[in-house]
């Protein structure tokens, strides 16, 4: 059915035919009588990676096919949602291996975007932790690949944004835990140089980030808050939170019912915002044990936060530079304070190593904030672009909506051989985005 | 454990229905043409909710196999749900007596064959419930789906009687009259989001309306009044619409 599709930046929102499927041979079928096809599971890119003229979505292809509780083995089909999984999984004393900060995502997209979690500097990426998955692709076999069977297929399908088919199974391994709850410190930071001296102090944590304050000057310049954690063991927990050490919180109720009129976004409800966030720690430093859910998915309390920026949508701007570019994350902060985009919730996190093919993650540093869309963005963010390129970094192409095409190809060393790759398993391009035509990556 | 019968269990809004059932504890017994098409959600009924899953081989139109699909069945379901059905090709069945036939058979005269069955079975024991999926496309003949919607009507009448016969014997039959719903059937069909049900609606209704023991339930709920408001239009003024 031809529907308004839009991923959750509401930017850009195009006219889109989606159909769904249950079972493998509905893909086939959709593979014979389309000739561009991209797989689109809840949603939660940001940008225009799983948009197309044709849409196949995966949301009720969600089955689960095996969960080995004494090895913490976990198989599944690839539209089930990590809610779901962490439904599952975490009363039998088990947790994902990587975690966006939302658990709204499906596993196809997990291994599309490749995605990373807090604990990236010591867990790596989703990719980390796959045993096997299975793809359809372009000439409709399935193929189970592993980092050892087919290697070049599933480096390729690990942050290659559905390019080199439909992702159906993924088996993969989870992190053991003895609690549902997480042991955090919050510290806050005077600015940006005291938060990255933090993050280094700090590194022996698992889990790992900071909210930042962009639009501070000054010598507050880059202040933030920094947030680790660990897993907590059972004799941390308070009384009442030992009643069900293993407990899954309840679902989320509050919602944004609707678009918020644009206007409600400006420099100075942001920096009222920031200045609320910075000033609710009194303490420089607080130490408390909190549910799984808040540490590592505050925003899927609000369900439809995006609605937030108003119909236009936003964009997430998402980078990482190397580690010894420290001074261009100062460069690219002070842009951004001087222009007063600054967006709510701006996160930044340190990389730890990561050797792939195309997947966003390596050592470094990563910065996520959100711009709503309105005129002149495009081209301040072309700006940004620059002085990514400049220092060596890239773009989070789950986030983009907007990269010109030279920047991709001029930011990921391992661009050419993915796309031979993708040639190799998609030969007549069946499978395309919007993104991968913006980005070249398929023929127009 | 009681156990729920799933006819037709392929579908998106039996498989909506299997777990809202399996999430209450019920085992489930899935049956559906293509019994292999029935691993995955098997599997899944299993590891998501701890009951117990199995799957069985059963065609809708092969009525002369019914008695023994029954029979086959290694326990005897507390609950069967009726579920499948074809919307078939409206235009097509007008002239091709082959999709009419496909469209009356699966979803009148092989709910008929397998739920006499499953009925004496319940009568004979005085207990049991019986859950079938209609339409509201039943409850008056348009234009554009009337093949369809008159099979759904004799099914809904068969109900109906059915309900009536079983209640002296301690039997319950839900008749369950969806609206629009969300699923691969009516994918290629622009449908309006407020009357427009997703196939877990539709299951948590199904579900508490056989709890409560109610007889009808519409999904969504003012698709009763919706119907009533149609049911009414003077046939005079009805036949020169185009619905």
């Amino acid at each position: 059915m031809e529907k308004r599709l839009a991923n959750w930046g509401n930017y850009p929102a195009l006219s889109c035919d989606e159909s769904t499927f249950s079972q493998d041979e509905q893909i086939q079928d959709f593979i014979s009588s389309h000739n561009s096809i991209i797989a689109r599971g809840n949603g939660r890119c940001y940008g225009d990676a799983s948009l197309a003229t044709f849409s196949v979505s995966t949301l009720k292809y969600d089955k689960v096919l095996a969960f080995d509780t004494v090895n913490g083995i976990f198989e599944c089909q690839s539209g089930i949602t990590l809610d779901q999984i962490l439904e599952i999984i975490v009363p039998e004393g088990w947790f994902l291996p990587v975690t966006p900060g939302t658990k709204f995502i499906t596993v196809g997209g997990a291994v599309a975007s490749d995605v990373h979690g807090k604990n990236h500097h010591v867990d790596g990426s989703f990719s980390n932790h796959i045993i096997s998955m299975d793809v359809i692709t372009g000439n409709k076999d399935t193929i189970t690949c592993s980092a050892l069977v087919e290697p070049d297929l599933f480096w390729a399908t690990c942050g290659g944004m559905g390019l080199t088919g439909i992702i159906t199974r993924v088996r993969f391994y989870l992190k053991k835990i003895e609690t549902a709850y997480i042991k955090q410190k919050q510290i806050k930071a005077r600015n940006l140089e005291d938060l990255i001296r933090l993050f280094e102090e700090y590194n022996k944590y698992t889990y790992s980030m900071a909210w930042i304050d962009c639009l501070k000057k000054g010598d507050s310049f880059g202040r933030g808050i920094l947030i680790v954690g660990e897993h907590a063991t059972a004799d941390q927990l308070s009384d009442s939170q030992r009643k069900d050490i293993l407990k899954v919180p309840g679902k989320g109720k509050l919602t944004v019912p609707f678009n918020l009129p644009s206007f409600i976004l400006n420099t100075f409800t942001v920096k009222a915002f920031n200045w609320l966030y910075y000033n609710k720690n009194t303490k420089r430093e607080i130490n408390n044990v909190v549910s799984y859910e808040p540490f590592f998915y505050p925003l899927d309390a609000i369900l439809h936060w995006n609605r937030g920026y108003g119909k236009a949508g936003f964009v997430q701007y998402q980078f990482v530079l190397p580690l010894e570019k420290k001074d261009g994350l100062v460069k690219i902060l002070q842009r951004i304070s001087d222009k007063g985009l600054g967006s709510f919730l701006a996160v930044l996190k340190v990389f730890g190593k990561q050797e792939s093919l195309i997947s966003f993650p390596m050592e470094g540093y990563t910065l996520a904030l959100d711009f709503p869309v309105r005129k002149g963005l495009f081209e301040f963010l072309d700006e940004l672009d620059a002085i990514v390129l400049q220092y060596g970094g890239r773009l989070y192409l789950s986030k983009d909506a907007r990269m010109k095409q030279e920047v991709f190809w001029n930011s990921y060393p391992n661009a050419q051989k993915f796309a031979a790759i993708v040639k190799t398993y998609n030969g007549d391009q069946v499978f395309r985005s919007v993104q991968s035509d913006r980005l070249l990556l398929t023929e127009k | 454990m009681p156990t729920v019968l799933i006819l037709g269990a392929g579908s998106d809004m039996a498989i909506a229905i299997a777990r809202q059932f399996a999430g209450e504890k019920y085992d489930i017994q899935l049956a559906a043409r293509n019994a292999g098409s029935l691993n995955a959600l098997q599997q899944d009924l299993q590891i998501r909710c701890h009951v117990k899953a199995s799957v069985f081989s059963f065609d809708a139109t092969d009525f002369n196999s019914h008695a023994a699909f029954y029979a086959g069945l290694p326990v005897k379901p507390d609950i069967t749900v009726c579920v499948f059905g074809y919307l078939g090709d409206q235009e097509k069945a007008q002239s091709d007596w082959t999709e009419a036939a496909r469209i009356i058979n699966t979803n009148y005269t092989g709910a008929v064959s397998i739920l006499n069955i499953v009925a004496d079975d319940y009568a004979a024991r005085g207990t049991g419930t019986i859950i079938g999926i209609s339409s509201v496309a039943g409850e008056r003949g348009r234009q554009s789906n009337y093949i369809y919607g008159s099979a759904k009507a004799g099914f809904t009448a068969y109900l109906s009687g059915l309900r009536n016969r079983l209640f002296h014997k301690g039997v319950h039959v839900l008749s369950v009259q969806p609206g629009f719903v969300y699923t691969r059937m009516t994918e290629n069909l622009t449908l309006p989001p407020l009357l427009t049900a997703q196939p877990q609606q539709v299951a948590t209704a199904v579900y508490k309306a056989a709890k409560a023991k109610k007889n009808t339930v519409y999904t969504k709920w003012f698709w009763r009044y919706i119907m009533l408001i149609i049911k009414s239009i003077p046939e005079s003024i009805f036949k020169k619409l185009k619905l």
